[in-house]
């Protein structure tokens, strides 16, 4: 048989079993796919988020060379007259942003601009707005955003009222910008309305900048001595800003989505492997018939390469059609709130999807690589023999492999965070998963060694079978061990993080209820007179005023929080990790948290820079706190040093307790209504808040939920295939067991009860190596990721139940197909195969 | 009769309504050098300097710098810094015959934080860093724009022309249609020219424009053509009229001053325009008529252009095309004086957002 010929042949006959056996394709296929459709959808479902807000970064500065921001609060606007009169500047264009709570319900997002000079900058987007420059002088003139004049139900001409420090103003829309031009939802106004509208008169939130051609942007931003708290940085710059916010949190929704197609490789492995071992004599023929093993193994590649195109092209669509439905239903953020951004539209970039047409078919020839060495190692004439048994050497070989792995895998461990990722964690969960996953036959080996022989005979019958088909059992158990585990895994490590955040919530919201100036609003002010006002309130036995503010410690870096609260040195009623220490006593003292710590390099009992009221000021770092509210950093001062920095005596929150037999919801109504704060103002008690925030931390982990469920399902998938496959190989064995006098009935037992066993060793083995995992998830990728540590807590009850559901499936789905293997004649079953 | 100054004007005040404003009176007179400066009060002013060159090679260039003040709103109580409720425009072209076309560039911003100043009293002005201000005797011009630059001295060696009755200059048949307009002809020019990176001084002679007003022209106008020349007799001749839809003329005017300094007013019938050769622009598909024969105070004048195409295109800005350039006004065939020369109106009707 010449080469082309042979191959031909041995293909022809590949085709002929998928012919004969459809459901295994459909399955593999479908594995591949989900696999495929899941990390296809959360990768352009974030990466639609984040060129979104890219847009959104780009619609703010345009054309600008440099971006000078300052906090929220805003910084002088002689900083703007400084920059615009500086040589190498050709336009300066001053933006005022800020939230203005409306009236109806809800706040609009407010830019201020000046029309001349933002046009020359962005001219799509402010354009417009320059033959609209003498309307917008108008004090009450208002341009609104396609999206906000549909959102709000307004037209040209219509009237909108807004509520600023407790008056309400009336606004006119003079015009609604064309849709093209933005996206977002917000409100234009003329720079002087804005600031004078928003009692801001004299502030200004950034300032963008054009250069003269040929100036180094960066170099440049470096020589503007611009006062503390306020940076300069280039378009691309702020870009970067935000993918490194929610890098780590993107990277770990990827990983999961990686997790359920690793899953899906091993079903493939699985039933390829299957497959070879029971083809093993037809492929033994094929080689007494002149078939090369190069051949043998190319065929059965080539067979897995189909699979995993068919399901490549299947996911991605799959995955585009996903990511379409949840951008339309929830918009880009994938409940972690950390891009905001209204989008609507997938990003669709080719190489991406070929990208993952690619890994489809990357892991489906990965799954089939073993199978395809084993079909092509087939010895001819010992295997058209019955009763082949795996080489020793081979076993010896795979124990020396998974104990590299195993070491591999504890070493990666300890790798530091790469590029602020942790990679190292993810390195080490994929080399110790693959290494337990190579002990799989060892270990049922062992399992079922240390077995008692059983008194029944049915039961000894099981036993023997299973001791006699390990290789089998093994791969079977391949795919359930790897999603059981790595769902193991997440519940450990989500369940650490919940109930640990619970406590905080405890420690951090100690009072019965809490005030704040919504982080939307600018337009009322928890002031001093206020402080008292609540004070005086009926019910109200003392009140703890704080103040919180962002600040911008580094230009690459998110800003930090600022706490400014009472605050003894010794940090009580803070939740510290460790214990303070001594700082010198000359400088006020701050608490840094873990993220801040990891971030900035500033270790308790050292000194930390913080720019405060446009000038560095010293602080002791007497310890570090933990927070999970802020993982790109916070520090929390003591309010006297605060107002004594910066003279101000306006607070963003405020927590009251209550006098003795005070009913919480009685004086939270009172509260609000003697402030008057409107929107702007939220007052809500201790119950409803830790309520709040738990559910908005399940919002952000339900993706991360249902990863898991569908990587479990397609495990389960994989074990549910594997007995449907085996049961139907196996029809001679059964008629067998017919004959020699076993019911029918007592042969299902005897699968389901195969099916059960192998599932509880699937799902106690796939345990340990999950709590193995979920060490490094927690104490590793956990603490990479998002700089703050957990306490390690199992989710006994909840791991008990799926484990149980696992295995009652196996056993069920088990005895079904033994159902259908075994509805023939007993007579014919045994003609056919022997 | 400025060109950018009323196309702006008319873009940006196109809705408003001029009450409230200061009116322009007659009787009233221009006093120098009180009224050099700027009138925040009234809705538009410019102060408009154009005027010959020649480069050291003795090659002749037409130059042009203007700032245009406008208050277009009467709200004062907003206390916010940006809330001056006046904008300044800059506008600086050099007619370059060998380039064939303008080098031109604009700014402009709101009145304040001291980046962009008019001052009351006299003659200073600056947008960031183009200025155009009275110095010790001297005017001073200094203009860098995107790919050229002008740096020039210009020394009043004539007294200023008050044009009209004392400076109340009429638009129109209604006596409000009106300005105050003076001009300082005949200015002695020295500087500096840089094209594309390369410097040259220049020397030259130049023609300066105040004017300002709230509601200088009707509804009904929509076109005008202006001329200023320095004679080369030591007299200046200022021509304008005004042109309505149907393209008749609505209003004219001038002044002219001998060389023995004695000045005459024109009235409408003393002043006619007569068009000559016309120019397609190949970008906007416009046709000026470049060449004209001017009957004013007795004289007949040619006007040639230094070449055809002095078309400014300020669309992206201001909306405004017009055609702006030096010429060369010539008395049977002899040169007698050098100038500028504005043609509004000649397009489509003008898109006034």
């Amino acid at each position: 048989m010449r080469p082309a010929a042979s191959i031909t042949t041995a293909l022809a006959v590949f085709a002929a079993q998928l012919r004969d056996r459809p459901l295994r394709l459909v399955v593999s296929v479908a594995a591949i796919a989900v696999g495929i459709a899941l990390a296809a959808a959360v990768h352009l479902i974030n990466a639609s988020a984040l060129a979104e807000f890219g847009r959104a970064t780009r619609e703010l500065s345009g054309t600008a060379d440099l971006a000078v921001r300052g906090t929220k609060a805003g910084f002088e606007e002689s900083l703007y007259v400084r920059l615009a009169s500086r040589p190498g500047v050709r336009v300066a264009s001053p933006v005022l942003l800020r939230e203005a709570a409306l009236v109806a319900g809800g706040t609009l997002p407010i830019e201020g601009v000046d029309p001349l000079l933002a046009a020359a900058l962005r001219p799509e987007l402010y354009g417009e707005l320059a033959g609209l420059y003498v309307a917008l002088l108008a004090p009450d003139a208002l341009v609104l955003s396609a999206s906000a004049a549909r959102d709000l139900k307004l037209v040209r001409g219509d009237w909108l009222s807004l509520r600023v420090g407790g008056l309400e103003r009336r606004l006119q829309i003079v015009a609604v910008l064309p849709a093209e031009a933005t996206a977002r939802r917000m409100g234009l106004m003329d720079i002087s309305s804005a600031q004078w509208l928003t009692g801001s008169v004299g502030l200004l939130s950034r300032i963008d900048l054009r250069l003269a051609p040929g100036l180094d942007a960066a170099r440049y931003a470096a020589e503007l001595q611009l006062p503390a708290g306020v940076d300069a940085m280039t378009p691309a710059l702020e870009q970067a800003r935000a993918g490194n916010l929610t890098r780590a949190y993107r990277v770990n929704l990827d990983m999961l989505a990686l997790v359920a197609l690793l899953t899906g490789a091993f079903l493939v492995y699985a039933t390829q492997a299957l497959a070879v071992m029971r083809r093993r004599r037809q492929l033994a023929l094929l080689r007494a018939l002149g078939v090369r093993r190069g051949e043998l193994r190319l065929a059965v590649l080539v067979e897995g390469a189909a699979v995993g195109a068919v399901g490549g092209v299947l996911g991605t669509a799959l995955g585009w059609l996903i990511a379409r439905l949840v951008l339309s239903l929830q918009g880009g953020d994938l409940g972690a709130g950390l891009l905001q951004t209204a989008t609507t539209r997938v990003a669709t970039p080719p190489l991406a999807l070929a990208l993952f047409i690619a890994l489809g078919i990357v892991v489906a020839v990965a799954g089939a690589w073993l199978p395809a060495r084993r079909a092509a190692e087939v010895a001819p004439a010992r295997a058209l023999k019955a009763g082949d048994e795996e080489a020793p050497a081979a076993v010896r070989d795979r124990l020396v492999l998974a104990s590299v792995l195993l070491t591999l895998g504890a070493g990666c461990a300890f790798v530091p965070p790469l590029y602020g990722l942790p990679l190292g964690g993810y390195a080490s969960i994929a080399c110790l998963l693959a290494g337990a996953v190579l002990l799989v036959p060892a270990f049922v080996a062992a399992t079922l060694a240390h077995l008692p022989t059983p008194r029944s005979p049915l039961l000894a019958l099981l036993l023997a079978r299973l001791r006699n088909s390990i290789a089998q059992s093994a791969v079977s158990l391949a795919a359930i061990v790897v999603s059981f585990s790595l769902m193991v895994a997440m519940a450990i490590m989500v369940h650490s993080f919940r109930d640990s955040f619970e406590r905080w919530l405890g420690a951090v919201l100690p009072a019965d209820i809490y005030l704040r100036v919504s982080p939307a609003a600018d337009t009322f002010d928890l002031s001093t007179a206020a402080a008292a006002t609540l004070a005086a309130v009926p019910g109200v036995a003392r009140i703890e005023l704080r103040r919180t503010t962002q600040l911008s410690l580094a230009p690459a870096q998110p800003p930090v929080m600022l706490i400014a609260r009472a605050l003894p040195r010794s940090g009580d009623s803070l939740p510290l990790v460790g214990y303070p220490v001594a700082t010198d006593p000359t400088l006020p003292v701050a608490f840094v948290s873990e993220a801040l710590r990891d971030l900035y390099g500033v270790q308790p009992g050292g000194v930390l820079e913080l720019p405060i009221a446009g000038r560095a000021v010293r602080f002791g770092v007497a310890g570090l706190w933990r927070d999970y509210a802020r993982s790109t950093g916070s520090v929390v001062v003591d309010l006297a040093s605060w107002e004594r920095l910066t003279g101000e005596r306006r607070y963003t929150e405020a927590s009251v307790w209550l006098a003795p037999r005070a009913a919480a919801e009685s004086v939270r109504t009172a509260i609000e209504a003697r402030l008057q704060g409107g929107d702007a103002l939220q007052v809500i008690a201790a119950g409803a808040l830790k309520q709040r925030a738990l559910a908005a931390f399940d919002r952000a982990f339900a993706i991360t939920y249902a990863l898991e469920a569908v990587a479990v399902g397609i495990g389960l998938l994989g074990v549910v295939l594997a007995f449907a496959v085996q049961a139907l190989a196996r029809r001679a064995e059964f008629g067998m067991l017919r004959h020699i006098g076993l019911r029918r009935g007592q042969v299902l037992r005897m699968l389901a009860g195969e099916g059960a066993f192998l599932a509880a060793v699937g799902v106690g083995y796939g345990l340990l190596v999950g709590l193995l995992l979920s060490v490094v998830l927690v104490y590793v990728v956990n603490r990479q990721s998002f700089h703050w540590t957990l306490d390690y807590i199992v989710p006994v009850g909840q791991l008990a139940l799926v484990a149980l559901v696992l295995v009652a499936t196996a056993a069920l789905t088990a005895g079904i197909s033994g159902r259908v293997a075994t509805s023939g004649a007993v007579v014919r079953a045994v003609r056919e195969d022997w | 009769m400025r060109a950018l100054g009323w196309l702006l004007a008319a873009w940006l005040l196109a809705a408003a309504a001029s009450a409230g404003y200061p009116v322009v009176q007659p009787g009233v007179t221009v006093v120098l050098p009180q009224d050099s400066g700027s009138h925040p009060d009234f809705r538009t002013e410019w102060w408009y300097v154009t005027g010959w060159l020649s480069t050291a090679a003795g090659q002749p260039l037409g130059f042009q710098v203007t700032f245009f003040r406008t208050r277009p709103t009467l709200a004062r109580d907003n206390p916010s810094a940006f809330a001056s409720g006046q904008l300044l425009i800059a506008h600086a072209a050099l007619s370059d015959p060998r380039r064939g076309r303008l080098w031109h560039d604009q700014r402009i911003a709101r009145v304040g934080f001291g980046l962009a100043e008019a001052a009351v009293g006299r003659t200073d002005l600056h947008l960031r860093d183009w200025t155009l201000a009275a110095g010790d005797g001297a005017f001073t011009a200094k203009v860098a724009a995107e790919d050229f630059e002008l740096a020039l001295t210009l020394e009043p060696r004539q007294p200023p022309l008050l044009n009209g009755r004392g400076g109340y200059s009429q638009k129109g048949p209604a006596a409000a249609s009106a300005s105050y307009y003076y001009s300082l002809p005949g200015l002695a020019v020295h500087g500096q020219v840089v094209r594309g990176g390369v410097a040259e001084a220049v020397t030259g002679s130049a023609w300066l424009d105040h004017e300002w007003s709230s509601a200088a022209l009707d509804a009904a106008s929509v076109g005008w053509d202006w001329v200023g020349l320095n004679l080369d007799d030591g007299g200046a001749l200022m021509a304008f009229r005004i042109r309505d839809a149907q393209g008749a003329v609505r209003w004219a005017g001038g002044s002219w001053r001998r060389a023995d300094g004695q000045v005459q007013s024109l009235a409408p019938a003393a002043v006619v325009f007569t068009p000559g050769r016309r120019w397609r622009s190949p970008r906007t598909g416009i046709a000026y008529p470049v060449e004209w024969q001017l009957e004013a105070a007795g004289m007949s004048l040619a006007l040639t252009p230094l070449f055809d195409d002095q078309e400014s295109d300020s669309r992206l800005s201001s909306g405004a095309i017009y055609w702006e350039g030096a010429v060369e006004a010539r008395r049977a065939g002899q040169r007698v004086g050098r100038g500028y020369l504005e043609l509004t109106g000649y397009g489509e009707r003008l898109q006034l957002r």
